[in-house]
């Protein structure tokens, strides 16, 4: 199917099905029960869910295909928000166009950086990227270049957004949201079933679309040609040399494509919430998509989305929680024991996320280098091996890149 | 004149702080090649030493005072440091206020233990993985770090005074034969420099004169060699990890008055150090050392208003500017070595 072997086909049509459905899967709890709590299924939520997805694929594209890792993508999300929300101020509020600069741009920058900082390899990458960054995170959030150049670019730390005065040059008589041709991004459709409450978002949907273009896109690049020539730059990039291949090229178009992808994030971002800050841009924010990456699986198709879900999911789980909230849990304890419990789970939850973020990101680092996929992977070797059915694990799309 | 005397002056204690970091980093990188992306949050744990040995100095206890008496008429509570009612109230508040200097005893046992435990309980796991897994698992720990120091002392800045002593600043200018008041200099920042030369001096001099540090710089030229020769050099490598530990650790415990500790201190301090790391050249001693100072003045100079009459914020990006230019012209930074980190 459109290219696919069969695997992928099944793999594409799992995603779909389950991006399509998400505001039901999601909102699987009824809405007066106590388990409501873990529900997910809010239109900023699932939006997130899904363009972190995209950003995370094409992070996979460079680090799990070439294994240069890096710690700077967040700077193309960064600069395709800023690109998006120029677009809403210069024309209308039509997402159309803002999606497509913001493409643009992130390829430009992505072009420049890439081929400064892919002259060298290995930490040497790591780091340029990552100098990069903060430098666009600097002139960002102090609005340098449109200090030099005498004019609001974007607007310091204040963020920038779309004010009244703005030229809008095709507004007309459009919405005053961002839309697509009339759609609002905002509008939403809410099924009340018995005691269940769904929400159908409309930027959700366009979100979910333009990523299963993205993972479709990703399927195709990690199986053709140019895929294995960036798996092979992987595991010897010297041999590679000495074959009279020059492998500048294809690491270069792949940062370029994985920087797009980082674009085509950002200006979602903007396009669910029409504003632009530098924040997006700092250099955790870069960390968070490797980690994501890393603790879905990099280097699998399948990887950087799961990863991306569990970890703005957990975030938003973890946040949420809160002393009162642990009390009411742990109330059936005795009390002393109640009170330490509540204690020590309290430092991992609330503002305490990022403690919780960091000690697993290691956890998977030190015990679970392939992330969730080698995990599933190695359960069902487990139980195949103890159901006594002695044939070799699948191979299926979740097969790394190494 | 005065003004580039000012920037110069103003430059050393910024570059003092980059050079012991990447001096740090490189001695990591250079002996176990291992970027430690957590030697930011060794800093910033070096400062918070300073923190807590105050804190802990002035632990204190509350006694009423008959003979002051509150607006209410009765009588005053007053808190005493245990140690004031020690070693008797001068002696006693001379320790509370020299607590900043006597971190350094403080932390040196800690921060050792620290990159000992590091190394030998993480690291060490590593050093057969790809560079992305090392790279990866130390940024990890320093996020745990970090969120664990802003879990017990607060995401706010902790105001950590230097020794009334040093309170205040020197006149460098009328030494020179400007007017006073023209090119000042605070007393502790003179002090952060002259340690910090200390301390850069005693880790070449170490290297260079002991036993210990030539069978380390051998181990770093040719690891499998001293092996082969059997001489025990992972052993010696991990001493150095806690020595770089301690460097930092030193770093930030003198940094604290200079700049209130917060969490995130070293992270903003990291990413700086290596673009240091960069331009000196991976796994240079001196290249780090001499980056650090240079990029350090270099960007005071940029702060000047001179400089930022032509470009307004300049200060705060030229450090990668420079970055960028030394790696197009130089790729292997301005002391690296041919095969070192080439791949």
């Amino acid at each position: 199917m459109f290219g696919l072997n069969k695997k992928d086909s099944i793999l594409m049509i799992a995603v779909a099905a389950l991006a399509l459905l998400a505001p039901f899967i999601l909102n699987i709890f009824p809405n007066d029960s106590a388990l409501a709590f873990f529900n997910a299924g809010y239109p900023d939520l699932m939006q997130r869910f899904v363009i972190f997805g995209i950003f995370a694929i094409g992070f996979n594209l460079l680090f799990g295909l070439t294994g240069y890792l890096s710690f700077g993508h967040a700077a193309f999300l960064g600069v395709g928000s800023y690109a998006a929300v120029w677009m809403f101020k210069l024309l209308n509020y039509n997402v159309v166009p803002a999606i497509v600069l913001s493409i643009v741009v992130a390829a430009a920058f992505s072009l420049v950086i890439g081929y400064i900082s892919l002259r060298r390899s290995g930490i040497y990458f790591s780091i340029l990227t990552l100098a990069f960054a903060q430098m666009m995170f600097v002139t960002a959030y102090s609005d340098l270049l449109g200090r030099w150049l005498g004019i609001t670019l974007t607007n310091g730390e204040t963020g920038l957004q779309v004010y009244n005065d703005d030229p809008q040059i095709l507004l007309g008589n459009g919405p005053n949201v961002p839309h697509l041709f009339g759609l609002e991004m905002r509008a939403k459709e809410v099924w009340d079933i018995g005691p269940w409450e769904f929400t159908l978002p409309v930027g959700y949907y366009l979100c979910a679309v333009l990523m299963l273009a993205s993972f479709y896109l990703a399927i195709r690049i990690f199986r053709s040609p140019f895929g294995l020539m960036l798996r092979a730059i992987k595991s010897n990039q010297t041999r590679l040399n000495y074959t009279g291949l020059n492998s500048k090229p294809y690491t270069l178009a792949v940062f370029v494509i994985s920087g797009m992808y980082a674009g085509l994030a950002g200006g979602l971002l903007a396009c669910m919430d029409p504003l632009a800050g530098a924040e997006r841009m700092q250099w955790t924010a870069s960390g968070e998509v490797v980690i994501m990456t890393i603790l879905g699986g990099a280097g699998t198709l399948i990887g950087p989305i799961l990863g991306s879900g569990a970890i703005k999911y957990l975030e938003n789980v973890f946040s949420k929680l809160n002393e009162g909230l642990l009390h009411d849990w742990f109330g059936f304890m005795p009390d002393g024991l109640e009170g330490a419990l509540v204690w020590v789970v309290s430092k991992f939850t609330g503002e305490g996320w990022h403690l919780t973020l960091g000690g697993l990101f290691m956890l998977v680092i030190i015990f679970l280098p392939g992330g969730l996929v080698e995990g599933g992977n190695k359960i069902r070797s487990w139980i195949q091996n103890r159901t006594g059915r002695g044939s070799p694990p699948a191979d299926t799309a979740s097969t790394p890149a190494e | 004149m005065d003004a580039i005397i000012l920037q110069l002056l103003n430059g050393l204690d910024k570059g003092s702080a980059y050079a012991l970091i990447a001096l740090g980093l490189t001695l990591i990188f250079g002996t176990l090649g291992v970027v430690n992306f957590a030697h930011g949050a060794l800093f910033m744990i070096g400062a918070f030493c300073a923190v807590t040995l105050q804190r802990i100095l002035s632990f204190s206890y509350v006694v009423e005072d008959p003979t002051q008496k509150d607006f209410l008429g009765r009588p005053l509570k007053v808190q005493t440091p245990y140690i004031e009612s020690w070693f008797g109230p001068d002696f006693g508040s001379a320790i509370i206020d020299w607590s900043v200097p006597l971190a350094i005893l403080f932390s040196i046992p800690i921060m050792i233990a620290i990159g000992f435990i590091m190394e030998r309980g993480l690291i060490k796991h590593f050093y057969k993985r790809p560079h992305a897994d090392q790279i990866l698992v130390t940024f990890g720990l320093a996020i745990v770090l970090q969120e664990i120091v802003r879990t017990y002392y607060g995401a706010n800045p902790i105001q950590t005074p230097a020794p009334q002593a040093f309170v205040g600043s020197f006149d460098f200018g009328s030494l020179l034969g400007f007017d006073p008041n023209v090119v000042i200099y605070p007393y502790w920042r003179m002090v952060y420099f002259g340690f910090s030369a200390l301390i850069i001096g005693a880790v070449f001099a170490f290297l260079r004169f002991t036993t210990f540090g030539m069978v380390v710089r051998a181990g770093m030229a040719d690891r499998e060699t001293v092996g082969l020769l059997g001489l025990n050099i992972d052993k010696r490598f991990t001493l150095m990890f806690g020595l770089a530990a301690a460097v930092a650790g030193l770093a930030g415990v003198m940094y604290a008055p200079i700049n209130a500790p917060n969490y995130h201190m070293g992270m903003d301090f990291l990413v700086l150090s290596f673009v240091v790391v960069v331009v000196g050249g991976m796994g240079s001693l001196p290249g780090a050392v001499l980056a650090g100072f240079m990029l350090g003045i270099l960007e005071s100079f940029a702060s000047m208003n001179e400089v930022k009459d032509y470009f307004d914020g300049i200060d705060q990006i030229i450090i990668y500017l420079v970055a960028i230019v030394v790696l197009l012209t130089r790729p292997r930074g301005l002391m690296g070595r041919k095969g070192v980190m080439e791949d």
